[in-house]
């Protein structure tokens, strides 16, 4: 098994393919994206590959050490920052060809219009503790 | 086994534990060692008891009580603190003239006192007055369980030298209540249910009116909660709740909570916010609410908290009450950084009639918000003002 972090952005992925700002779709297509979201995530419950899932405010700052005896230093929000993710879900599989199709399928979550957003997600694949047998 | 039954007895167990002697810390492990123990053999009232005595269980409580105290000698000997174990040995049977209701007062000061943080008191709470079981609690609020763990016996660390026998601040242990109350809805232990049982359990151990208060707070907000959320998950507003689905069995009981509450004529903010509460639950449509009523409560509530959150609310009151005009009238004399002040903005200007800017005010309360069903309810408010707007 493996676990992989399927990343979620709010700026940072190339352009989807179906790119339509929520507040501009219908209360009817939000309710079916949620429903697919929803079911998506109960479905690799179900098959015992959902680790976790969490979304993140688009808020946040910067924060570093600034010596001994003084208060961390922070910066930000950045408004023009490239990179920003929005969310994430872990998942624990038996192969990368599972994580690339599972990926792809949350990619397919309906957005405007009720087609398929094809959102750019991020695939990483976690670092992994050494195994026990090494020859 | 009934596990309600079981956990209700909790805190009256743990505190005999504690007058005969025993530390906070080793007492409430060993209680909690008894619950387990007691899920599993199932001693019925009359039935031959499991303790090792040989005598029938009488009573439940007094099964609890006499299994925990062994494992708490248990545990000392075991702890090598032998002196300690003999005098306590010497003293056995002493359970102190205080009542089982002093002590159960006494626990909710104790795991609610001001030295802990109020991650610590809601988990020490839960857990030595609530009986949960540390996993229960872990999973309620989305740690791992040793996270859990070692937070409860920080707590109990924290408080270990807290006298037993000295009066607690009683709005401390409310401000606990609410909090586990107002975040208990994750998990499968229900925390909100959960926290109603402890408030009417202090309410039976304590006679103070803002204990009523709350009690009578929780009670109406709970009565709306089948009506709050929509089959797919989405938050329902007030002003569209099928009230039908309220629970009017909790809402006469909250009523009559805070009747007999109010008319002590000791005023506290969370009899306030249950009588506004009250008001909502009294009224057959969302159009018949007495709003009017309402701008007075909040009035009371901000001259009793300061609190810029409650003069928030007063101007959806005021905008109510007095038209959209006089609610953002009453908005600009706030803080704009204020949490859902521009949500709260979008709904007045939607009520005004202003749609373009109510559309972008939701979505940007909607990046602004703090929860992720807030906002996707703010997001679906845009998208229905946007998709109105180009139709």
């Amino acid at each position: 098994m493996a676990k992989y972090l399927m990343l979620k952005h709010y700026r940072g992925a190339p352009a989807a393919v179906n790119n339509v700002p929520m507040d501009r779709w219908t209360p009817q297509e939000i309710s079916a994206h949620m429903r697919y979201m929803n079911d998506f995530a109960a479905r690799l419950e179900e098959t015992g590959e959902f680790v976790d899932s969490q979304a993140l405010a688009p808020e946040g700052m910067f924060v570093r050490y600034d010596g001994e005896g003084r208060p961390p230093v922070t910066d930000g929000p950045f408004a023009e920052t490239k990179d920003l993710i929005a969310g994430w879900m872990v998942i624990d599989v038996d192969s990368h060809d599972r994580a690339v199709e599972l990926a792809g399928e949350l990619s397919a979550a309906p957005g405007a219009g009720g087609k398929p957003i094809h959102e750019w997600l991020e695939l990483r694949p976690f670092l992994t503790a050494p195994p026990t047998v090494t020859e | 086994m009934d596990e309600a039954l079981l956990r209700s007895l909790t805190p009256s167990v743990l505190g005999i534990l504690v007058r005969r002697g025993a530390d906070f810390a080793a007492a409430e492990d060993a209680v909690q060692d008894a619950l387990v123990e007691a899920v599993r053999v199932r001693p019925a009232a009359g039935s031959p008891g499991s303790a090792g005595t040989g005598e029938p269980v009488r009573d439940l409580k007094g099964w609890l009580v006499t299994v925990a105290w062994r494992r708490f000698l248990d545990a000392t000997r075991a702890d090598t603190a032998r002196r300690r174990r003999e005098d306590l040995l010497d003293e056995e049977p002493a359970p102190g003239p205080a009542s089982s209701v002093d002590d159960t007062l006494q626990l909710y000061f104790l795991c609610a006192h001001p030295s802990l943080t109020p991650s610590s008191a809601v988990a020490l709470t839960l857990r030595a007055v609530g009986g949960l079981t540390t996993r229960q609690i872990a999973r309620a609020y989305l740690v791992p369980e040793a996270t859990m763990a070692q937070r409860i016996s920080r707590a109990k660390r924290t408080v270990c030298g807290v006298r037993f026998d000295r009066p607690g601040d009683v709005a401390t242990v409310l401000r606990v209540l609410y909090l586990v109350f107002n975040e208990g809805y994750s998990g499968d232990v229900d925390l909100a249910a959960e926290a109603i049982r402890l408030t009417r359990q202090l309410a039976a151990a304590i006679d103070h009116p803002e204990v009523a208060g709350l009690l009578a707070l929780m009670l109406l907000h709970h009565a709306r909660r089948a009506a709050r959320t929509a089959p797919d998950g989405s938050l329902v507003p007030l002003a569209e709740q099928d009230r039908g689905r309220w629970d009017t069995g909790a809402i006469a009981e909250g009523v009559g909570i805070l009747q007999a509450a109010l008319a002590r004529d000791r005023l506290g903010e969370f009899q306030a916010q249950a009588a506004i509460a009250a008001l909502h639950a009294d009224a057959p449509t969302a159009g018949e609410t007495d709003w009017v009523q309402i701008v007075e409560w909040y009035d009371e509530l901000a001259r009793l908290t300061g609190s810029p959150v409650v003069r928030l609310n007063r101007a959806v009151a005021v905008g109510e009450a007095d038209g959209p005009r006089a609610g953002l009238a009453a908005l600009a004399a706030l803080d704009g950084s204020l949490p859902r002040y521009t949500a709260v903005a979008a709904y007045l200007r939607e009520r005004d009639g202003d749609l373009a800017t109510a559309a972008r005010l939701y979505a940007e309360a909607a990046r602004e918000a703090s929860n992720l069903a807030e906002r996707d309810h703010l997001t679906r408010q845009a998208a229905r003002l946007n998709a109105r707007r180009s139709s």
